[in-house]
């Protein structure tokens, strides 16, 4: 037993879970029980690298190695060729885990904690620098938070890419003894899972990043968010904010230190709409997610009217190492206005589909095949569609534009919360823009009537194309509507809808004939 | 027919929900949590408890997809219909999906055990296609695995063994 490991590390991510690793963590747990064994099975979150999943790892003197995937059909095997004891010739040893490309590649700073610690012991949380952000904005000026936070350049990671600081200044700058700190958790971009990855691997960054926030604007109330589709990630979170309360990283008195914030979640009721922060304030008010015209902008009169800072979850967890280490180490990653890094994701039609976590500057090409090694289906790849539903699908044509911020804005096309969805060339791309347009039409709030009715209009338009119906005019007619929901929309979701249909229609004309 | 027990329950959650400030989403969500689904009959007890009117109550949930006016059945099942499960063939399995229940989006199945929702992204984009049956998510489903997981659900009948 010279080899004996201690500790085996089985995800509880839903990515993991949707491919059975629960059923093999209990199996595991269940053989090493029952034949005295001395190992205790972890339940960390996941790496991210999804193809490999559930991907189990190996406490060793030389860091930990991994197997994977290892799922349920593949368990009984792992046991009985005692892979814990370190079986280097079976054929699901992957070595190293650090090692493996896909994850040595990166730069993981807001995701340096996921899938090594268990999401929800705290003492791992703290021994891999966690709190020191939290314990030294206790003992920096509201200002010189707020102020560090600037410098960083962080920007909005949810989509919009507003610079963070500036919103913070704002509500920090506002009058009122009442200030909320609201982390939007209603991730509803297909194509983007980053947000659920962190609460559901590393949900005391949230935590720590949410109390930052308060202290920074002088806020003693937070509220999560969270939409309905993620069981598992309320169920951590609800945990996580337990845990912290009873060690007083948050709650009253944080740490001694005179300063009180608490967080309490609240879950959505599924509705895409209250992605967008106005209609997310509606929500968490009780009311009908119906979107508000701006202004008054969120940070002068946000929740229950009062001022509010309103933050993506990946946005709040920069925050940590930010003040930990200072603005100028996150600042020198990036690119041109676009500082720091971005956890992209790789979705869809993808073969090694995973959470790629790089400073901003990298191109399409690098993660679509450089991490991503082309399609799963192993068939060309046609489009992509980056920053969710209300993204622009590309061609291949502009998989070399740099993943940055203003660069996106250039083509017509946006980096949004980082989600990227591949499609092989089996894909009809008149379907995708008929269903943008019936997406919209589902999840309108109603409010406007650009979106309400030209979503459907639009579903109407794109059918009849499809049958081939007055083809030129119908175009025409189509490419009139998209004006009138860009110009006369409200929020994003009329204002934005079009931007997958008009590339459709550009990039891939041949489709609509 | 008033069903006092659900009125009664609502009436506590709301009488223990004093301090929460804009409670109805939370109320709507404990009742749906007890009882599957809000029914019409608690729309005035929520209203006058929150003094609100029952238009403004009635207007929340209709508003949201997750809140049900009706009896559920016993399993929600819900396909990913977003686009990073469409590339890999949600909408073929959408399709068998409807045809193998024989029922549409939102029906119940005739023995009452399945009720069939779209839902739109569940974050497992990584794995598509994607469905959720209850709170558990499964990845990469075929039609052969639909049928294995929906075959659990069914309600069998009892087989009598000495």
């Amino acid at each position: 037993m010279e080899e004996f490991m201690s500790k085996l590390f089985v995800p509880k991510d839903t990515g993991a879970c949707s491919l059975g690793a629960d059923e093999v963590a209990l199996k595991l747990e269940h053989y090493f029980e029952s034949h005295d064994i001395a190992i205790q099975v972890v339940r960390n979150g996941s790496r991210g690298l999804y193809w490999l999943e559930p991907l189990i790892e190996i406490e060793t003197a030389e860091g930990r190695v991994a197997y994977g995937p290892i799922g349920i059909g593949d368990v009984e095997d792992f046991i009985k060729e005692s892979c814990w004891m370190l079986n280097k010739s079976h054929p699901k040893y992957l070595g190293r885990t650090e090692a493996i490309p896909f994850l040595s590649k990166q730069q993981r700073v807001t995701f340096a904690k996921v899938g090594i610690i268990d999401p929800l012991c705290i003492d791992d949380y703290v021994s891999h620098g966690g709190f020191v952000g939290l314990r030294k904005a206790l003992e920096l000026s509201p200002q010189d938070i707020v102020s560090t936070v600037s410098e960083s350049g962080l920007r909005g990671r949810g989509g919009a890419a507003f610079p963070t600081g500036i919103k913070w200044q704002t509500v920090l700058d506002a009058t009122g003894a009442q200030k909320y700190i609201v982390c939007n958790a209603d991730e509803g971009d297909s194509g983007t899972y980053s947000d659920r990855m962190l609460m559901e691997s590393d949900p005391f960054a949230l935590i720590e990043g949410m109390t930052i926030a308060g202290l920074g604007v002088k806020s003693t109330e937070g509220y999560i968010y969270l939409r309905e589709e993620y069981p598992l990630a309320h169920e951590i979170l609800k945990k996580a904010l337990r845990v912290a309360r009873e060690a007083n990283y948050i709650g009253k008195n944080i740490l001694e230190s005179g300063s009180s914030f608490d967080i309490e979640v609240r879950l959505g009721a599924g509705a895409y709409i209250c992605g967008e922060e106005t209609s997310m304030l509606e929500s968490l008010e009780g009311k009908r997610g119906e979107v508000r015209p701006k202004p008054p902008l969120p940070a002068a009169q946000g929740l229950f009217g009062k001022p509010s800072v309103i933050n993506n979850v990946v946005s709040l967890a920069s925050v940590p190492p930010i003040i930990a280490d200072g603005s100028e180490s996150y600042h020198h990653y990036g690119f041109g206005r676009s500082r720091g890094t971005l956890p992209f994701q790789l979705s869809g039609n993808i073969k090694y589909a995973g959470l790629v976590e790089i400073p901003f500057g990298a191109t399409l090409n690098d993660l679509l095949f450089g991490f991503g090694g082309g399609t799963r289906t192993g068939r060309a790849m046609k489009a992509v569609q980056v920053g969710g539903p209300l993204g622009a699908y590309l061609p291949k044509r502009h998989w070399n534009t740099a993943l940055d911020y203003e660069a996106f804005s250039k083509i017509g096309a946006m980096l949004g919360h980082g989600g990227i969805v591949g499609f092989d060339d089996s894909v009809d791309m008149s379907e995708q823009a008929q269903f943008s347009m019936e997406f919209c039409r589902i999840e309108s709030c109603g409010k406007c009537t650009p979106c309400r009715i030209g979503s459907v209009r639009g579903v109407e338009l794109i059918e009849s194309i499809r049958r081939g119906e007055n083809l030129q005019q119908n175009q025409e007619l189509l490419v009139e509507l998209c004006d009138t929901m860009e110009d006369g929309s409200l929020c994003a979701m009329g204002g934005m809808t079009p931007f997958p249909v008009r590339s459709a229609l550009k990039y891939f004309s041949k489709d609509f004939e | 027919m008033k069903d006092s027990t659900q009125s009664d329950f609502t009436e506590k959650i709301i009488g223990n929900m004093k301090e929460t400030p804009g409670p109805l989403l939370e109320i709507l969500h404990q009742i749906q949590k007890e009882f599957g689904y809000v029914s019409p009959d608690l729309v005035p007890v929520i209203a006058e408890s929150l003094n609100v009117s029952r238009a403004e109550v009635h207007g929340v949930i209709s508003f949201y997809h997750y809140f049900r006016s009706a009896p559920p059945a016993l399993h929600r099942v819900q396909i990913c219909r977003a686009e990073a499960c469409q590339a890999m063939g949600s909408r073929v399995l959408e399709d068998y999906a409807k045809a193998s229940l024989g029922i549409d989006f939102h029906q119940i199945t005739a023995d009452g055990s399945i009720t069939l929702e779209p839902v739109y992204c569940l974050g497992n984009c990584a794995c598509p296609p994607s469905i959720r049956i209850d709170d558990k998510i499964y990845a990469g489903v075929s039609a052969e695995i639909f049928d294995l997981l929906v075959d659990e659900l069914r309600i069998k009948p009892l087989k009598v063994v000495n």
